[in-house]
């Protein structure tokens, strides 16, 4: 259960590896629901789930999954996990492996048959359970490790690009797998470079590029940053200087100017300085700014 | 315990047990061929003796087993060289140990899985070749249970070898590494033995040396000694101390310290498996 601390929680987390530094001064707590994390490949993703369960030791920074220590024993007790990297054992059956992880997580043996079935049905294997996995192609096997991940129901469920073995239809369920686990008041941490993934099924994301947090907080205000496009003639040196004040300046191709990164609240504000400045102003348009492009404009920064 | 009882499965579903266990039944069947054959025999158009006889088939039983060890041993490290470094690389080990498992669960646990086929395997395969021999030929050796014990612990000294070097080097590399060092112990008893022939000190103490540092060879001493009839023995004594550096004789069983300090390096090497992957990040 969540306690105190938040269900997760990464105070000034660091790693380096070599010269590398793979993660820097990583802060975030997720106390409920649905939490992205979202960045490009290799920005540092799957180093941060990996030291929340233990298997790689922070170089500094300290804080606690499930509220307790990172890969302690409580800890890993209560949480589920898709590694990124999936494979189960191929001389083994789907419900064999679900077992495993039965006897590995230390569930009642008289709870396992009933149990597995659930998970087979949840995941979609319900008809395969008897199937080696080595006969399962890439996407069966992922469905496979999300249903070890849901084994047992866990407080915490970390998902590391949990659909990108998956086709259309898989990443459906998938959403209404995570769906429903917040219903159930599961803490889901989804780890994933897709946006539309994001953005359909979390609550709260942080970006990260580079091993850094570049933006962090709940959806809905993370978009509400959002940009405006504004017709205008007259614009001097000193009005451009002036509307670079409240975001990112750039010239549309068609000749009207795009501010991005503007508080929404303030666009009265831009539209006065430029007036104050001698511009002529025409059209003003704030955009709706989807995470892609908010995505792509913090990796540019 | 769970892990343990994976690696058994993993074997069997492999059908790498079977594979075994066809290939020794060939082997067997081929040295009950053999020893068969010794009957017709003949030295000067007489029959051979009964010394004759068991000195031949002893020293037959001697090379069958040495084979037996050897495919025992390397077995081991075909085993145990990828047994965590397989599942790290493959991906299979990440989602067991985001389980309530500890590192050292986990390694003990692989050990006592590659030491049940280790020993299942050995034991399976020495009985069936001891009971053939001794049915065909009448002979039996003198020390069987000793022998499969050292048998046995120079099969588990080298897998638990190969198990350390698995939590830190792909399986290949620990495989080879495990593989020529072996090969190195078996040669250093032989070096050990030409410089107890020619009281040369440097070159016996390499021998000790080799023989404490990887005891597979000291043990495998062990085990050709349990394997000798007294005749042998006897008739080897007199052929002067050169013979100490035959690999396929002993003039007497290992020191109890020897045992002791093999049984030592087994817990000190194992121990140190669990520090390495302790330590390691994944």
């Amino acid at each position: 259960m969540a306690t105190a601390t938040g269900a997760i929680q990464l105070e000034h987390v660091t790693k380096r590896y070599g010269k590398v530094v793979a993660l820097d001064d990583l802060s975030l707590t997720v106390e409920r629901g649905v939490f992205g994390f979202l960045g490009p490949n290799g920005a540092g993703k799957t180093t941060a789930v990996k030291i929340l369960l233990g298997l790689t030791r922070p170089t500094s920074g300290s804080g606690a999954l499930a509220g307790a220590a990172f890969g302690s024993k409580p800890s890993l007790g209560r949480i589920g996990y898709l590694p990124e990297l999936f494979r189960y054992q191929s001389w083994l059956t789907a419900r064999e492996v679900l077992a495993l992880h039965c006897e590995l997580a230390g569930i009642d043996r008289a709870r396992w048959a009933t149990e597995i079935d659930r998970i087979l049905a949840t995941v979609g294997l319900a008809d395969r359970g008897t199937s080696r996995v080595g006969t399962f192609s890439k996407g069966m096997q992922q469905r496979l490790g999300l249903g070890v991940a849901l084994l047992d129901d866990p407080a915490v469920v970390l998902l590391d690009e949990p659909t990108s073995a998956l086709d259309p239809v898989g990443r459906h369920d998938v959403r209404e797998i995570i769906r429903a686990l917040r219903e159930k008041g599961t803490v889901v941490f989804l780890n994933s470079h897709l946006l539309s993934e994001v953005e359909q099924v979390c609550d709260a994301v942080a970006i990260i590029d580079r091993g850094k947090v570049v933006a962090q907080g709940d959806l809905a205000q993370l978009l509400r940053a959002s940009s405006v496009r504004v017709r205008a003639s007259g614009v001097t040196r000193e009005a451009r200087a002036a509307m670079s004040r409240f975001g990112e300046l750039d010239d549309g191709a068609d000749g009207a100017l795009l501010i991005r990164g503007i508080d929404r609240e303030r666009i009265p504000e831009l539209v006065g300085a430029m007036v104050a400045s001698g511009a002529r102003i025409y059209a003003v348009e704030p955009q709706h700014e989807s995470l892609e492009e908010r995505f792509l404009s913090l990796l540019g920064q | 315990m769970v892990v343990a009882r994976q690696v058994v499965s993993e074997a069997s579903r492999r059908r790498l047990l079977l594979a075994l266990l066809l290939l020794t039944i060939v082997v067997i069947a081929l040295t009950v061929w053999g020893v068969s054959r010794i009957d017709d025999l003949r030295n000067a158009g007489q029959p051979l003796s009964d010394a004759q006889k068991k000195t031949i088939v002893s020293q037959l039983l001697i090379l069958v087993m040495f084979m037996f060890s050897w495919v025992l041993s390397l077995a081991a490290v075909f085993v145990a060289a990828p047994a965590v470094s397989g599942e790290l690389e493959s991906g299979i080990a990440l989602a067991i140990l985001a389980r309530p498992i500890s590192r050292a669960e986990y390694i003990l646990g692989k050990w006592l899985g590659l030491v049940a086929l280790v020993a299942a395997y050995g034991v399976a395969a020495a009985v069936v070749e001891i009971v053939a021999v001794q049915a065909v030929s009448g002979y039996q050796p003198p020390h069987p249970l000793e022998f499969l014990g050292f048998v046995l612990g120079e099969g588990i000294v080298i897998l638990t070898f190969a198990l350390a070097l698995s939590t830190r080097v792909a399986g290949m590399v620990g495989g080879v590494i495990a593989a020529i060092l072996f090969g190195i112990a078996w040669m250093g008893g032989i070096v050990g033995g030409i410089g107890a022939a020619f009281n040369n000190a440097t070159i016996t103490h390499v021998g000790t040396a080799t023989k404490l540092v990887l005891p597979t060879d000291g043990l495998w001493r062990g085990a050709v000694w349990s394997l000798e009839p007294s005749i042998v023995i006897a008739a080897q004594q007199q052929a002067g101390p050169a013979v100490a550096a035959n690999p396929f004789f002993a003039a007497e069983p290992p020191p109890a310290a020897y045992v002791i300090w093999a049984v030592a390096w087994i817990a000190a090497m194992l121990a140190l498996a669990i520090y390495s992957f302790r330590s390691r990040e994944i």
